[in-house]
């Protein structure tokens, strides 16, 4: 059983700075708002909190000094895939209505299972030895450009082939289908 | 300094709100969101991993934008055949959709 290192509280006190504080305030904005995600009934306000929750996501990349994913984060998941869900949404509407129920009957199985994972990934976090020391960083952005035209030029590449292909499958999918009218 | 436990607990709630998500919702655009948030979860994961092991690497925030990519991508794949289930049985319940069930 490895030793865990529990400080007493007044030395926890001080070791909390603003650094701290910041995290504890996104960390709330993310699970907060991914939690009424999960349990609003009108979906419409479930995609507006998941929006909350991608900016709340792009805050705890700030603090991990990714200044390049956090914009990323902004520009593709609330620029991008939101509104791209918002139109589905809207395309669906019917569906959309309060008075429906929104969970299926296994819900009781469904929060075990997400409280089984979640102890299990908590347990590996505490007792796992981790080693790290942490360094100042230097903006990424350029850094991150230079990596994926050199080192990553491959993925890099598949990557683009990968949207070509999800937008052609997309186009295709949604199209809709006028040669067989009789049907 | 923040210790990296808090990331990887802060990540390991997240993906589990998600699991929640995708496992009860009946509607096919509530699951969907909950697969993003486990997307999310996985890359914060990554990136503090990467910042905390190998700083100066990047690896980690390399790996978070093909996730980011492939998440566009899967984004529009899924709410396009979201589309062409809603227009040809007027349902979106995964749960009335049933039809290769025997």
């Amino acid at each position: 059983m490895p030793h865990i290192h529990i400080p007493d509280l007044n030395t926890l006190i001080h070791m909390i700075t603003l650094r701290h504080l910041a995290f504890m305030v996104m960390a709330g904005v993310v699970l907060g708002s991914a939690a009424l995600v999960v349990t609003v009934k009108n979906i419409f306000h479930s995609l507006l909190f998941l929006a909350l929750s991608f900016l709340g996501v792009s805050g705890v990349y700030f603090l991990l000094s990714a200044d390049f994913l956090a914009a990323v984060q902004v520009l593709v998941y609330i620029g991008a895939i939101i509104i791209l869900m918002m139109f589905a949404l809207m395309l669906t509407h019917r569906v959309m209505s309060t008075s429906l129920r929104q969970v299926t009957h296994q819900w009781p199985f469904a929060a075990f299972a997400a409280l089984g994972i979640f102890g299990v990934l908590i347990r590996v976090v505490i007792f796992s030895p981790w080693k790290y020391q942490l360094q100042p960083q230097q903006p990424t952005t350029g850094i991150i450009g230079q990596a994926l035209l050199t080192r990553y030029v491959l993925p890099f590449e598949l990557a683009s082939i990968v949207l070509l292909m999800a937008m052609v499958g997309a186009i295709v999918l949604a199209k809709e289908d006028k040669s067989d009218d009789s049907a | 300094m923040i210790p990296l436990e808090w990331y990887l607990a802060l990540s390991a709630a997240l993906f589990c709100i998600g699991i929640y998500g995708v496992l009860s919702r009946r509607n096919a655009i509530s699951i969907l969101m909950g697969i993003e948030l486990m997307l999310n979860a996985a890359n914060i994961n990554l990136v503090a991993f990467g910042r905390y092991l190998h700083p100066n690497q990047l690896t980690g925030q390399v790996f978070a934008v093909f996730v980011l990519t492939v998440a566009a991508a899967e984004a529009a794949v899924g709410l396009a055949i979201i589309i062409s289930v809603y227009r040809n049985r007027e349902q979106l319940n995964v749960d009335e959709i049933d039809l290769m069930k025997g």
